[in-house]
């Protein structure tokens, strides 16, 4: 799709140009527009599947047989009885990412419940008590890569003025086993990035200059090793379509619309922009924040954002994800519903340069100090850590980041979100100071494919992170890694540390930058939980723990 | 054994480090403390936790500081004792939690994968006569692997001159390093000897490929090799490659017609195109030389004690 913009518009023109027949073609294609499920009782059937990606079909696994599954539409304070259908010849589950409920209804094989055998059927049921976006997605092996989520929209109690909505789903997919990405990331770390540092990029003057390249190396970092998967072997999706495929909601031009993104790629982080629509940001994890306008926002696998705009005029508005190593992008529109033939798609901008990682990402960029003398290993830095073939660094400066954009959003000319915009609309309902700080380091080895949490996997560690029921904890995770991990907590919301006090954003899954470290104040919930990395092959290497709540 | 032993030592630091740990915390909570408006000092700590609620306020101006909710600093509560029950046992019994634990802790570790690599796989062109060369290796396994590798060369349409496949084990010891140990079988030269092998492979500072092994053969000869290279990407697809490699003898070994010390070094430049990461043919230039005693006993047998080829191969894993 990179640098062919003019097929990209073709297809554009196709969806705006002539509107019903594009979307004519693609009802056509059984089971892929996502369906809405609601009322009391939903039935979620998982098999083995296929997903048509700008022509080309892919094996998937799937619920109720499409790419996304359904939008589970709840209202808050109802009870919903899932049952879910096991299809496959293996083991299943389904998670409610983001809902608070009793632990035993969590949906993780293994902690929460014993999973769904192949052939068989399971019906969570729970009381919804929160409104909001999220998303479901399976928690067994890598099935949630292969295409096992949905999204959940959730109405508040309340009726609140209705207001046209979309729920945007990006996601990623591949043509490969998602298990053959995960083996040639063990045998070659690097394999899937096709925008290494080159020579002739030194001589023509573009990236690093010798000096860094060499200090780079001196550390055997890569400053382009932004994504360990990338647009070289995944498929960026919105709504389970295509750039060319080009998914599109509906609008009328000069009316506000309420987009539902929630990013459920398994290893992909998203640039979201629609060029020259600033967009204004309501909610985040599906919690109310005061509204903030930006340009653009970066999103993380697990975290969803609500965002407002206004298309002006009678055009087609490209919804434009780029990943994040800038490897490829997710491409959907805003069309109006009438008078298609007079609306012209607005140009698709080409991807941006590849960004690169810089000293602030190893958490070394402290102006006037000397970073000669600073460890890049040193144990005395994190004791907690074990230190062992999967540790490349221990980060030995962390830095809160959470007033940055994200990785490659400094100086796009526009305003981008960072956490430390997002404010609570409503006050938190717990404002106890915490009785405690969880220190939690993220751990890794590039050049080994390990991932991990203090250095250790989920098996190594046999102690689960222990609370009291009702206990007020402050969790700071630091990332010792030179990648951005998206960390979800499951059956939580905690508030970010970001000087915000009793207004602080509500979240369920929170990205570390590289270099960075992030803090949350939570209340624990009783039962058994587990809180990971959601780029999902870092989950399945280690990068878990179950946290275990008890009666104090 | 290894890991019980740095179990035992990470116990002993996490001791030993204790009290940096406190201090360490402290330091959290004074940044904090420094970041945020001047926050009220840590309720005390311990339960019940109701105590230490702040009043909810709601008015507050939130966004600027409000000394409230999480600009509070955490306090410095002892952690309950560690749970290892599963809370999911009353609902779905025992026997199914138990099976179910198992097999998720067993889905999230990274028991075994396997590759086989092919480094050099060449011919090489040379006044002097063709040859051919291959160098490639098979592992399974994660950190600790199970290895399998081979080296050879000779003439073209001769036979078969140098040699030679190891089987080992390799455990890593850090982020970049692993130790070998293994044994070597030689094919040619004759008489072939077999060898026990230990060594460190890895990834060196500048991020070269280092392989360092020493060997002991069973007629109680010591050598070792030393080989390093290094890619250079200068396109995307396109590789250059410098690479070296040094041989060196303990004593003298006339039936091998090796000589002590440094006994041959070799250097070669390829450049290989990356069709796939998996499949990069290369052209190349190689040249190799004898030294010292061995360079007598090659003068001696009419051999030459210097080798310069062009070289054109494949590398690759699958």
């Amino acid at each position: 799709m990179r640098g062919d913009r003019r097929s990209v518009l073709r297809a554009a023109g196709l969806v705006a140009g002539a509107g019903l027949l594009a979307r004519g073609a693609v009802a056509a294609e059984p089971g892929h527009e996502p369906s809405v499920l609601s009322g009391e009782a939903m039935t979620l059937t998982i098999g083995r599947g296929h997903v048509v990606i700008d022509g080309r079909t892919a094996r998937a696994v799937t619920i109720n047989g499409g790419v996304p599954g359904p939008i589970l539409r709840w209202r808050e304070g109802q009870t919903v009885r899932l049952t879910v259908v096991n299809e496959l010849d293996e083991e299943t589950s389904l998670h409610w990412h983001g809902i608070l409920l009793p632990f035993q209804m969590d949906g993780v094989p293994g902690v929460s419940f014993p999973g769904i055998a192949p052939r068989s059927r399971f019906t969570y049921e729970f009381r919804v008590g929160q409104a909001g976006t999220y998303w479901y997605h399976s928690h067994s092996g890598l099935q949630e890569v292969a295409g096992c989520y949905g999204a959940i929209v959730i109405d508040p109690a309340e009726a609140s003025p209705p207001m046209r909505e979309h729920v945007v789903v990006l996601s990623d997919h591949s043509f490969v086993n998602p298990a053959h990405i995960l083996r040639a990331l063990k045998v070659d770390p690097g394999y899937y990035n096709r925008q290494p540092q080159t020579l002739a990029d030194l001589v023509a003057g573009r990236g690093q200059g010798l000096g860094d390249r060499l200090r780079w190396a001196h550390m055997r970092m890569d400053p382009t090793d932004i994504a360990d998967v990338t647009g070289a072997v995944l498929r960026y999706l919105v709504n389970g379509k295509g750039a060319k495929q080009g998914w599109s909601g509906d609008v009328v031009p000069d009316e506000p619309v309420r987009l539902r993104f929630v990013n459920a790629a398994g290893m992909s982080f998203f640039n979201v922009r629609i060029p020259d629509l600033p967009m204004t940001v309501v909610a985040a994890d599906g919690q109310d924040v005061r509204p903030v306008t930006v340009g653009e926002f970066q999103i993380g696998p697990g975290e969803t954002y609500d965002a407002i705009v206004t298309p002006t005029g009678p055009r087609a508005w490209p919804i434009v994800a780029e990943s994040m190593d800038r490897s490829g992008m997710a491409l959907g529109w805003l069309a109006p519903l009438s008078n298609v033939a007079s609306a012209p798609p607005l140009p698709v901008p080409p991807l941006r340069e590849r960004p690169l990682l810089t000293m602030k990402d190893m958490g070394m960029d402290m102006p006037g100090m000397d970073m000669k003398g600073m460890k890049m290993r040193d144990h005395a830095n994190a004791p907690q850590v074990k230190m062992g073939p999967g540790v490349e660094m221990i980060n030995p400066m962390p830095m809160d980041r959470t007033g940055d954009p994200g990785i490659g959003l400094d100086g796009v000319g526009h305003r981008v979100l960072t956490y430390r915009d997002l404010v609570s609309r409503v006050p938190n309902p717990d404002l106890r100071a915490p009785e405690r700080t969880i220190e939690v380091h993220l751990t890794g080895a590039m050049d080994r494919y390990m991932w991990s949490m203090d250095g250790m996997t989920m098996s190594e560690a046999h102690e689960p992170i222990s609370l009291r029921t009702g206990e007020r904890v402050r969790v700071t995770l630091i990332n010792d890694t030179m990648m951005a991990h998206p960390i979800h907590l499951h059956g939580h919301l905690f508030e970010l540390v970001t000087g915000h006090g009793d207004h602080s954003p509500r979240k369920h899954t929170v990205t570390v930058l590289p270099g960075g470290k992030v803090s949350f104040d939570t209340t624990a919930q009783p039962g058994d939980w587990v809180f990971h990395c959601h780029l999902f092959l870092h989950m399945a290497m280690g990068m878990m723990r179950v946290v275990k709540v008890r009666p104090a | 054994m290894i890991r019980v032993a740095s179990a035992t030592a990470c116990a002993v630091l996490a001791l030993a480090c204790a009290p940096q740990i406190a201090v360490a915390q402290d330091e959290h909570a004074m940044h904090h403390g420094m970041v945020m408006d001047p926050a009220p000092a840590a309720p005390p700590a311990g339960p019940p936790p109701a105590e230490n609620a702040s009043a909810p306020d709601g008015t507050g101006d939130a966004g600027t500081g409000t000394g409230a909710g999480t600009d509070q600093a955490p306090g410095t509560a002892p952690p309950p004792a560690p749970v290892h029950d599963r809370a999911a046992d009353r609902f779905w019994g025992a026997d199914a939690m138990a099976h179910a634990e198992m097999t998720m802790m067993g889905g999230h570790s990274a028991p075994r994968y396997s590759a086989v690599r092919i480094d050099l796989a060449e011919i090489a062109l040379s006044p002097q006569g063709d040859g051919y060369r291959w160098e490639g290796e098979a592992w399974t396994g994660d950190v600790d692997r199970l290895l399998l590798r081979t080296r050879g060369e000779g003439q073209t349409g001769g036979r078969l001159e140098q040699g030679e496949i190891e089987a080992g084990w390799s455990h890593a010891l850090g982020p970049w390093w692993n130790l070998q140990a293994g044994v070597k079988q030689d094919i040619r030269p004759t008489p072939a000897r077999t060898h026990a092998m230990i060594g460190f492979e890895g990834l060196a500072p500048y991020r070269f490929d280092v392989q360092a092994l020493a060997y002991l053969s069973d007629k109680g000869q010591f050598t070792a090799r030393f080989e390093g290279s290094l890619d250079q990407r200068i396109t995307r697809r396109l590789v250059l490659q410098p690479r070296a490699e040094l041989n060196f003898a303990g004593s003298d070994m006339p039936a091998e017609r090796i000589g002590a010390g440094l006994w041959r070094a070799e250097m070669g430049l390829r450049l290989r195109y990356e069709i796939d990461r998996r499949f990069a043919p290369y052209v190349g230039y190689s040249w190799d030389w004898a030294t010292g005693r061995t360079a007598d006993y090659r003068r001696a047998d009419g051999d030459r004690v210097a080798n310069r080829a062009v070289v054109i191969g494949v590398r690759g894993w699958f």
